[in-house]
């Protein structure tokens, strides 16, 4: 018990490293997966056509890579030295663009399952493009898209260990090296245990907000 | 006087012609129904009139105003104008599920039309009296029976203060034991003097509430007239067809 506490303490900074990448990446990317998804569902070709191919890179290459990436980018392309600072943002940056792309076409899907007969309605009812995305397609595509977005929330927290390539001291990394210190495995299973408790607590207030939206079908 | 004009309308799809040369104009206080085998173009039709479809060519006027004139469309403040004149029923009834039933008749009213919200209400409350749904103000949409749903949408229609309503179909997607409770708010309409357009396949309906009777097939009309000519004596062979094949 002793030891766990211990553990804990030692851990416990990259704890709140980690809840605070996750807390970012999800205040950034979310709204920008929105924006993504309107690109990539443009009637003008030349922005759905940019728009599906940055998706199709961010989903077609290692999340991991694309941190390295965003951290050297700056330095190798542009000669600006990276700075201590830079490694915190460039995580940021980094899981924001990535989960943005998932979101995207999770919003698309949930926007395209809309029927025709809604937009056809708030039509004539006079309401304009920016009332019927607002008032009648959002509300009703953010509960369809729950599902899925609980999905990609959770592969958040545990993807949030990755950002041990940038050296960002985040849980993981710092309970391989109590780990390696004490030759014991279980600052992993502390670690493990974390994950775990975040996860249940997304997956609780998603239910919950689930049932929220479970007054009309 | 002519609330609605349609002249010589054309509508295609691609290469699929649907609507050959349309003329009809409807008065106010007139009950028209659209009668005509699938894929005759009725809904085609209906749907040019209340701008869901672009029409290719022709005119579209409502109360004298314009809103295509020769195929081209009048600017965005004239349409806008121009689709206060009339509202319209689906065969679905499009409602909108996550409002209830009160905010599915007083949300347009009060952010498109921008009147006063305590007027509108106490208009919606009257709606839905008039409908019979008065309790179900608070309900949601899936709470409620088809023809019910049928019948939040009619008021929903009517809380924008349209001065004629189109009906496509209204009663297609119901169990035949709940058309009859649509039916008899469409009739209580007509009595009220609504200007009205309904596509329907229920014939005798057509015949008690019409004071016109159009009939169509391949995207023209084949015949029109009052009810007692063109349902009962119709002169047309394509209208003899057609009724003796629904009236079997």
């Amino acid at each position: 018990m002793q030891y766990f506490v211990s553990v804990v303490q030692q851990i416990g900074h990259g704890i709140s490293a980690s809840l605070l990448l996750f807390v970012l990446t999800l205040v950034f990317s979310m709204p920008l997966g929105l924006l993504v998804c309107f690109g990539r569902m443009s009637k003008f070709r030349p922005l759905s056509a940019v728009a599906g191919f940055v998706i199709s890179v961010l989903r077609g290459t290692p999340l991991m890579l694309q941190l390295v990436v965003v951290f050297f980018g700056p330095y190798y392309l542009l000669g600006i030295p990276v700075s201590n600072r830079w490694r915190f943002w460039a995580a940021i940056v980094g899981f924001s663009i990535n989960y943005a792309a998932y979101f995207a076409e999770i919003y698309r899907s949930g926007i395209q399952s809309i029927p025709l007969g809604q937009y056809e309605a708030a039509e004539v009812l006079g309401y304009n493009k920016t009332q019927t995305f607002c008032k009648i397609i959002f509300p009703q595509m953010v509960k369809r898209v729950l599902p899925p977005v609980t999905n990609e929330i959770i592969t958040l927290t545990k993807d949030t260990s990755l950002a041990f390539v940038l050296a960002y001291a985040e849980m993981f990394t710092l309970a391989k090296q109590v780990a390696a210190a004490d030759a014991s495995i279980a600052p992993l299973f502390v670690a493990g245990l974390f994950y775990y408790i975040f996860n249940y607590v997304v997956a609780f207030v998603m239910d919950f907000i689930e049932r929220k939206l479970a007054y009309y079908q | 006087m002519k609330l609605l004009e349609i002249n010589h309308l054309k509508k295609s799809f691609d290469d699929l012609h649907v609507l050959h040369d349309i003329s009809m104009s409807v008065e106010e206080g007139e009950v028209v129904s659209i009668i005509g085998p699938s894929g005759s173009g009725k809904s085609t039709l209906l749907r040019c009139a209340t701008m869901l479809e672009t029409m290719n060519g022709g005119d579209l006027i409502y109360g004298g105003q314009a809103a295509v004139k020769d195929g081209v469309y009048a600017d965005k403040e004239q349409l806008k104008k121009v689709k206060e004149f009339y509202g319209l029923v689906f065969q679905n009834f499009n409602l909108f599920p996550h409002y209830s039933v009160m905010k599915n008749l007083v949300d347009a009213p009060i952010h498109v039309q921008k009147r006063n919200k305590d007027e509108i209400h106490k208009e919606a409350l009257q709606l839905l009296e008039d409908v019979g749904l008065a309790d179900k103000a608070n309900a949601y949409p899936c709470q409620l029976s088809g023809g019910q749903q049928q019948r939040v949408a009619i008021a929903r229609a009517l809380a924008m203060k349209p001065q004629m309503l189109f009906f496509d179909e209204p009663t297609s997607a119901l169990d035949p034991e709940l058309t009859t409770e649509v039916l008899k708010i469409l009739r209580q309409l007509a009595e009220q003097n609504m200007t009205m357009v309904i596509v329907t396949h229920e014939i005798d309906f057509a015949r008690a509430v019409s004071d016109r009777v159009i009939f169509m097939a391949d995207g023209y009309i084949v015949e029109q007239g009052p009810p007692e000519e063109v349902l009962d004596n119709p002169q047309n062979p394509r209208t003899q067809a057609f009724l003796r094949k629904v009236q079997r």
